[in-house]
């Protein structure tokens, strides 16, 4: 075996049967997008530090499940992704994202441009299966361009590592333990309007579902042309990365 | 299977009738349909109450004790019951009363909304009471199939019921799967 076969290996993993080369360093979810495999996931934006929360993103190795977003590849490692089993459980996931919120779909301006509803349609999503949790969250509309209605949000912490790594602000975070968390803003008021957060700030326009809004910009795109009506997650999902010049060096 | 027609009954509870709507913009297919169904308990025939059917669809969520009633009866006849609609599958946006406290909608209408007159929230016992909140018609009776949007796409509606026809199970395409 020559010298360059074996440095393949050493750096060679597959997923689903493909074989799939890594830098060092790179986690599976990493690996995957850049071989251009899409393994489900929410809560992880390319160019952010991963989170490791929605759990969509879980893969199995070895016979153990493990998030594909905070797990190193490593040489040798045969990945299961794209299987009935994973699939279903994500489909049991994002079923859950919807009844602990208030995911009314016809009545939302996001709808079309949503994760969570483009997960559900990738996954095949009929129905919510669980009881509906109705929660009664808090909307916050005091900042002048920007809405948060916290009754759609999935807690995936993205506005808060966008405003802290890229934006720089810390404007958000999360609060509260188990089924009490929620986001807050880190304002003295926790109002929105008295925070520096500005409309085109990454955390104003990262948010997946339909929680950090633009205000008077509901309802623009068409039926029809609206992003996920034209594209499946998994084909857009590859495409995504922060912006490399917004991102910042906060050493 | 031998030349009896299939029988379909349907039903809105806390429904707007835009299921209907979109199952009739089937168009001109409905006379092909109507050659292997006969329609039992409907909003588009006369009968009172549900008989046993072979489908049954509803429209609408759970807002109050008659639409109990009527799931109930649907669920007792059917041998098949298909939740229709945004409404039916998760509240839709009726449930966003849910947001609220059933006495807080009711005066707000029926008391102190503008241009009330003679304000007094209606008790009359031919009314059915409302619900404190508004449910899914899966957390009240058990489903079969469920067609989900707001309304379901006509085509929706026949991959639904041709399949269901042939005693096959059905399958909602890709491009028919939406929630709005
Ligand atoms: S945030 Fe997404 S899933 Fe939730 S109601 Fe809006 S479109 Fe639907
Ligand atoms: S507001 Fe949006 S981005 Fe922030 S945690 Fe909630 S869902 Fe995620």
């Amino acid at each position: 075996m020559g010298y360059h076969a074996m440095a393949i290996n050493q750096n060679t993993l597959t997923i689903d049967g493909k074989d799939v080369y890594f830098e060092q360093g790179q986690t599976i979810m990493d690996a995957a997008l850049a071989a251009k495999i899409y393994i489900p996931h929410l809560c992880h934006y390319p160019g952010l530090p991963p989170s490791g929360n929605c759990r969509l993103c879980v893969v199995e190795t070895n016979g153990k499940s493990v998030a594909a977003c905070i797990t190193q590849a490593q040489a040798g490692l045969r990945i299961h992704s794209n299987t009935p089993e994973l699939n279903a459980v994500r489909k049991t996931i994002t079923q859950m994202l919807f009844v602990e919120g208030n995911h009314i779909c016809p009545a939302c301006e996001k709808s079309g441009n949503c994760k969570l509803q483009a997960m559900g349609y990738y996954l095949g999503m009929h129905e919510e299966h669980f009881h509906h949790f109705n929660p009664r969250r808090a909307l916050d509309a005091s900042h002048p361009a920007i809405f948060l209605d916290r009754s759609r949000c999935i807690l995936c912490d993205l506005c808060v590592r966008a405003s802290r790594e890229v934006d720089g602000k810390n404007v958000f975070a999360i609060a509260g333990r188990g089924a009490d968390a929620h986001l807050i803003v880190n304002t003295d008021s926790g109002k929105l309007g008295d925070s520096n957060l500005d409309r085109d700030d990454l955390a104003a326009n990262i948010c997946p579902v339909g929680a950090i809004m633009h205000k008077q910009r509901g309802y623009v795109s068409p039926i029809g042309q609206r992003i996920y009506d034209q594209q499946p997650i998994n084909e857009i999902a590859l495409g995504e990365h922060v912006p490399e010049s917004t991102e910042r060096d906060h050493d | 299977m031998t030349d009896q027609k299939i029988r379909i009954a349907t039903a809105s509870l806390a429904g707007c009738f835009g299921c209907h709507m979109s199952f009739l913009d089937i168009d001109e297919k409905l006379v092909q349909l109507n050659e292997r169904i006969e329609f039992n308990r409907s909003p588009l025939t006369d009968i009172k109450h549900c008989g046993p059917s072979d489908i049954g669809l509803i429209e609408g969520g759970v807002c109050n004790a008659d639409n109990v009633r009527v799931l109930r009866e649907f669920r007792a006849n059917c041998k098949v019951l298909i939740a229709v609609g945004a409404c039916a599958i998760n509240g839709g946006v009726p449930a966003m009363r849910n947001y609220f406290d059933l006495r807080e909608c009711l005066e707000e209408v029926y008391l102190h909304g503008t241009g009330v007159t003679n304000p007094q929230i209606p008790d009359d016992a031919e009314l059915p009471l409302l619900l404190d909140k508004v449910y899914p018609v899966q957390e009240v009776v058990r489903i079969d199939y469920f067609l989900p949007g707001c309304p379901p796409p006509a085509d929706a509606f026949l991959q639904m019921l041709m399949p269901l026809l042939d005693g096959k199970a059905p399958h909602i395409a890709n491009n028919q799967l939406h929630y709005d």
